[in-house]
């Protein structure tokens, strides 16, 4: 108990009265900070104009409700309810009476205004530090109308940027595969949506089987695994124009497939007479490359953020295992020395951790482990769930998670989850149909 | 009336036998479930389909593995056989896994397992030609089960017919 008092003393309050609040992301957030997020002010024309083209009532209170929404399910931060605020969100935007917001016990403080401007959405907002009685930061944007959803998600990037010392990951988007149907005959279609679930979008018709859809991290390109033909092999897609092409010129499988960190290659497995090797295909120059060459199944490969390394898992030991190798393919090292099965190693954008899924005694568990193989740490287990992606901040892991079936056929279900470094914060993600093979896209803006 | 009383009671006492029967199959197929495994690799029948007669279109996997068994030789062999007896048929060896394991490995393992088949096939004089091998991972079970017995059916090589 005092132990706990101690880190909230030391996390929370200001040394002086110009140290400014801080929110520690690096452990499990029992004790989220208390915030106001006041519905930003609008005027009554601009309200009127908002209503007329995008059907919301009030936008601005839609737009805090994003704020509010994205910093709670990060479980950093404790929005307070809005009944109990004192003062209006016009006057607050001005100068905040601090004391009434002390009162409510907020520690911070969002307040701002919209205005509609030359058929443009323009906002402003302010973030207070309550205790120090100062503003911490003010911005403000103008963009279209119907960008309104984003505002949202870049306000509460910059929020959780100044609170914690760290990027944010809200304006972000999730590509994912959805499922419907029975087990045995499912249809899966390529989907995309906002991190918090908005703007849902299927984007291939159910056809043919699809898996494993990645974001290149340098653009609005994705690539994954298609059945189309009876012909497994792996596909680019651009998602704002449609275009699709198959990468390479394979006579078999290819499957795996993820981007390299500056988005110029391709990194994949290809499967011949009951090996699978992994390789490369530069996208500019279509050169391609063998990285493996090995009798065993080497898969899942996943570049480090410098690109310098690869991590992958294999079966070269007998089991499946994962291993690091320098992206020529030499220098092969395992990692994975726990007992159990290790398998899709996905390297942490900020370099420092691989996530990874582990079966051992018929459970899975997602964890991480630092890129040597020490400091494992099993973060969540359950009846089935692997394929963990990060956020582009390198805090949250998504994944998807399976329920048993029973000898029926009943009880079926993929749902993507998210969870904290921490192991903390763990969230099933609302999504139309079944979902499964989540990828995070970068920041959409920097 | 009084034929339909008589009636209701034929139906009571059916039902009752029905019941009985139920629970009598339940235990039979109970102890079946026991002789469809060796090991964990599926031994029945009850998903084999016939290319022709005696010859069966699938064989059985252990966990994690690609080795063939005495008795998945022995149906591999039936298919080379019938095979060779219809030079104009090709075939497509679907490979599979069972759900319990990542979805890229699994695809990396269903080929393995059609591959250990084809390369049974090619032994008995198939022409590498007729054959083509597509995985399906853990995408297309035949059995929707979360239990081992369902696992086993899952973990098979199923020839089929291209053309």
């Amino acid at each position: 108990m005092i132990k706990k008092i101690l880190i909230l003393l030391l996390i929370f309050i200001p040394i002086n009265a110009y140290a400014l609040i801080e929110v520690d992301i690096t452990r499990g957030n029992l004790n989220p900070l208390p915030l106001a997020v006041s519905p930003l002010s609008i005027d009554e024309v601009s309200r009127k104009s908002f209503e007329k083209i995008l059907k919301k009532e009030n936008i601005g209170s839609e737009i805090s409700n994003i704020v509010e929404n994205n910093l709670r399910t990060s479980g950093l931060f404790n929005p307070l309810d809005k009944k109990a605020f004192l003062q209006a969100p016009d006057i607050a935007n001005l100068k905040p009476r601090f004391e009434d917001w002390n009162l409510i016990k907020a520690q911070a403080l969002i307040t701002g205004k919209v205005n509609y401007v030359d058929d443009k959405l323009r906002v402003e907002f302010r973030l207070w530090d309550v205790l120090a009685a100062k503003e911490m930061m003010a911005l403000a944007f103008t963009t279209v109308p119907n960008n309104w959803r984003r505002v949202g998600h870049i306000i509460s990037d910059k929020v959780y940027e100044r609170l914690t010392g760290e990027k944010g990951y809200f304006d972000t988007r999730i590509i994912y595969v959805s499922e419907e149907g029975p087990k045995t005959q499912r249809i899966k279609k390529l989907a995309i949506m906002d991190q918090d679930g908005a703007n849902n979008k299927f984007l291939t018709l159910g056809n043919e089987l699809v898996l494993t859809p990645r974001f290149n991290p340098a653009s609005q390109m994705i690539t994954y695994l298609s059945y189309f033909k009876n012909m497994p092999r792996v596909y680019l897609l651009d998602i704002e124009t449609g275009t699709q092409e198959v990468v390479g010129d394979f006579p078999g499988m290819t499957f795996a497939p993820r981007f390299s960190p500056d988005g110029k290659k391709i990194i994949m497995s290809f499967a011949k007479d009951g090996k699978s090797d992994i390789y490369t295909m530069d996208l500019e120059n279509r050169i391609v490359e063998k990285i493996t060459n090995h009798p065993s199944i080497d898969t899942s490969p996943s570049y480090s953020p410098d690109g310098k390394y690869i991590t992958f898992n294999s079966d070269r030991s007998g089991y499946q295992q994962i291993y690091v190798m320098k992206n020529d393919g030499s220098d092969v090292k395992r990692i994975s020395f726990g007992n159990g099965l290790y398998g899709t190693p996905v390297w942490s954008p900020r370099g420092d951790l691989i996530a990874f899924t582990k079966l051992h005694k018929g459970k899975f568990y997602i964890g991480v482990m630092r890129t040597d193989g020490s400091g494992e740490r099993l973060l969540t287990e359950n009846y089935y769930q692997e394929a963990p992606s990060w956020s582009p901040n390198g805090r949250v892991l998504i994944f998807y998670r399976e329920t048993k079936t029973n000898s029926k056929g009943e009880g079926f279900s993929a749902k993507l989850w998210s969870i904290d470094l921490t192991g903390y914060n763990e969230r099933k993600i609302k999504t139309p149909t079944d979902a499964s093979d989540p990828s995070w896209s970068s920041l959409l803006s920097n | 009336m009084r034929l339909n009383k008589i009636l209701k009671n034929t139906l009571l006492v059916l039902m009752a036998c029905l019941v009985l029967t139920a629970c009598a199959t339940k235990k039979e197929v109970a102890t079946d479930i026991q002789g469809q495994m060796q090991g964990d690799v599926y031994t029945g029948t009850d998903t084999v389909k016939y290319l022709a007669e005696g010859v069966p279109d699938r064989v059985f996997f252990a966990t994690n593995e690609s080795i063939l068994t005495t008795a998945s030789r022995e149906t591999l062999r039936a298919q080379a056989a019938w095979l060779r007896k219809n030079p104009g048929i090709n075939v497509v060896l679907e490979g599979h896994a069972d759900e319990r394991g990542t979805r890229e490995y699994n695809l990396a393992l269903g080929e393995r397992r059609a591959n250990a088949a084809k390369d049974y096939l090619m032994t008995y004089g198939i022409s590498s030609d007729r054959i083509t091998v597509l995985s399906y991972g853990k995408e297309r079970p035949v059995d929707s089960g979360s239990n081992p017995l369902a696992w086993s059916k899952n973990r098979r090589s199923v020839t089929v017919k291209a053309n």
